[in-house]
């Protein structure tokens, strides 16, 4: 088990993560194919949103994707903080790029699905608004990393504003839902299609998903990689 | 007394100083000397508990300095580049200020007359945007003469100061010894101090 | 008797604060004056029927609020920073704790106060009844603190930083959220609540994000 701290130095790292990367991208892209097989082709076009629903299936796993990896990366910035691991702040600064693309995905798919379903292409309920201030909060962290130039008190400051954030996300939805329901003239309550799932659609949702962990863990750690080899003045070896 | 072992400072990936080691005692000036870049801010700064060593440790009358807190931070006075003095106030003010900051009440006769001798008798009540940088850092200087802290940690304040504030600040720190206080001070000039022992240490580049 | 040392720093740290904040008072004075330049803007922007304008008045109130507070908290220990004076403070045998809370206090006080004082004057212009006046002021003074509480730690984390306010604003206004939800629909209770939670935390992690400058 002590060989594990190895890999709390950046430069004992970069060769691991280097080399996990494939076994990731590929399940990644196999995933990907067959869900959105599944997705577009098996799932039976749905009794009341036609085939529009099936932007969903992009939709739902990148808005929860968005909201796992604020969590994984303030818990990354926070070890990376109290135990002084810089390969572990390293995480949290990749993790924040990828988490921000998620959620703008999770708001652009949001409006493709509103537009038919609604007739609009922003909608102001609880999730949707949620999920714009969790982008903010993601463009906050990233530029707060990108406008300190000592590296290490980017990442601890960056610990202190990524746990803050976490702490105030409830606050944030519940206030979000109470304003929300204050103003009736836009409770569009987005229920998800799920009240009777056929088992092709739950597949389709559970590969995607999986398709998108393989795929922010191969990004991720591609993006660490780099990162190391910025600030460590790694050799890149091919 | 203040005893260090086995510091070691690392900045980025430069090793700045390692396996430092040393005591002072009381009535001790320490002098700390090496070109620029060798680490005299960093381990002043050590000292001053601002600064974690990578390795090693800092022990005041035998406890860590981090254990002890703000018992340590009672017994120093640390002067460094940037002398804290806030611009908008008088050197007066600044003095009392900066004393009252730390939970000590002192008279204005207290403050006023460590001021006169730092030489800033007729300075009192300028505002320190007007003063020069010498007599900003004589003002910052004069917080010493009432703080009443055993080790004074002082990083180049002798520099651009003219002869007769050098003696000023030479005549203050002699007084500190003999009462049995402690000074580490970082400078490239000569110290002539004629009471105290002057132990040193040359950091390399 | 630490506890009588304590409060004599204490009473010594208010003093600096509030002498500095008035030979300050410039910076208060403008803060002010975008204040009420941005709220009044606002009905120029959009239609001036009274009925509109009465609706909106809270949040716009609210809104200017928020973005002039923004403006004077990124230097909150910028300048304490700049001076050295942060860094005697730091090494004081005063809790550093109670440093922070005692400039966010007087912060609060120098500017907030003003703010809540102005807000009838520009509720006139978007023409609420007086006793809707009343609760606009009361929800500010309730959650103006909490801007002020938020803004320290982004203030604590974007001392000396290019492109200071403008950091401090994108990492700030999230987390406001909040409190201008509930601020500006009125609910003074739950601002409340947000004050009580904001008073426990903020502070302790201003704190630790201006240790993580100063200790360097």
């Amino acid at each position: 088990m002590s060989n594990w701290y190895r890999y709390a130095s950046p430069v004992n790292l970069y060769p691991l993560a280097s080399r996990m990367i494939p076994w990731f991208a590929i399940p990644a892209a196999i995933l990907l194919a067959v869900g959105l097989y599944v997705g577009l082709f098996v799932a039976p076009t749905d009794f009341q949103q036609g085939d529009v629903y099936r932007v969903l299936f992009i939709h739902v796993p990148a808005a929860w994707m968005g909201m796992m990896l604020y969590v994984l990366m303030a818990l990354y910035a926070a070890i990376g903080w109290a135990w002084n691991a810089r390969a572990s702040s390293m995480m949290a600064s990749s993790l924040s790029v990828t988490g921000a693309l998620f959620t703008f995905l999770s708001l652009i798919t949001g409006g493709l699905w509103g537009k038919p379903t609604w007739g609009t292409w922003w909608v102001w309920d609880a999730r949707t608004t949620s999920t714009l201030i969790l982008l903010f909060l993601y463009v906050g962290f990233i530029s707060l990393q990108s406008a300190i130039d000592d590296r290490r008190r980017a990442d601890r400051a960056g610990a202190v504003l990524a746990l803050v954030g976490m702490i105030n996300v409830p606050i944030i939805y519940f206030s979000v839902q109470w304003w929300n329901t204050l103003h009736q003239g836009a409770t569009i309550r987005i229920a998800s299609a799920t009240t009777t799932m056929a088992a092709p659609m739950l597949a389709a949702w559970m590969i995607m998903l999986a398709a998108c962990w393989f795929y922010s863990v191969a990004v991720v750690l591609g993006r660490l990689c780099c990162i190391i080899s910025d600030r460590e003045h790694v050799e890149v070896v091919r | 007394m203040l005893e260090a072992s086995h510091l070691e400072c690392v900045r980025g990936n430069r090793t700045i100083f390692r396996d430092l080691s040393f005591a002072v005692r009381p009535g001790d000036c320490f002098r700390l000397t090496g070109p620029n870049g060798s680490g005299k801010t960093s381990l002043l700064r050590m000292l001053c508990g601002l600064l974690s060593p990578t390795h090693g440790t800092i022990r005041w009358h035998g406890a860590g300095i981090e254990t002890l807190g703000e018992e340590y931070f009672s017994s120093i006075a640390y002067i460094g580049h940037r002398p804290g003095i806030k611009d908008e106030f008088t050197a007066m003010e600044n003095l009392q200020v900066s004393i009252g900051m730390r939970g000590i009440e002192i008279s204005r006769k207290a403050a006023a007359s460590a001021l006169e001798r730092m030489g800033l008798g007729g300075r009192l009540h300028v505002p320190a945007r007007f003063l020069s940088e010498g007599e900003r850092r004589r003002a910052a200087i004069a917080r010493l003469a009432v703080n009443h802290s055993m080790l004074w940690l002082l990083d180049e304040v002798l520099t651009s100061l003219d002869r007769l504030a050098v003696d000023m600040i030479q005549q203050l720190i002699e007084d500190h010894l003999a009462v049995g206080g402690m000074a580490i001070v970082a400078t490239h000039q000569e110290l002539n101090l004629s009471s105290g022992r002057s132990p040193g240490i040359e950091l390399a580049a | 008797m630490k506890a009588a040392s304590h409060l004599v720093m204490f009473r010594w740290l208010l003093r600096r604060e509030l002498i500095l904040a008035w030979r300050r008072k410039s910076d208060v004075m403008s803060m002010l004056a975008f204040f009420v330049i941005i709220a009044s803007l606002f009905p120029l922007g959009v239609d001036p029927d009274s009925r509109l304008l009465r609706n909106i008045a809270p949040g716009v109130v609210w809104f200017s609020a928020l973005l002039a507070s923004m403006l004077g908290l990124g230097s909150l220990f910028s300048s304490d920073y700049t001076d050295g004076t942060l860094e005697q403070m730091w090494i004081s045998p005063q809790p550093r704790i109670l440093i922070v809370a005692g400039k966010i206090l007087v912060q609060c006080l120098s500017t907030g106060i003003p703010l809540v004082l102005i807000s009838p004057l520009l509720a006139l212009q978007f023409g609420l009844s007086l006793s809707e006046m009343r609760l606009l002021a009361v929800s500010l003074l309730t959650g103006i603190p909490v801007l002020h509480l938020i803004g320290s730690i982004g203030s604590a984390l974007t001392i000396g930083v290019r492109g200071g306010g403008l950091v401090v604003a994108l990492i700030v206004l999230p987390l406001c959220v909040p409190v201008l939800v509930f601020g500006a629909g009125r609910n003074v209770p739950l601002v409340g609540a947000v004050l009580a939670l904001t008073l426990v935390f903020a502070p302790w992690a201003a704190a630790s994000a201006l240790g993580i400058v100063v200790e360097d």
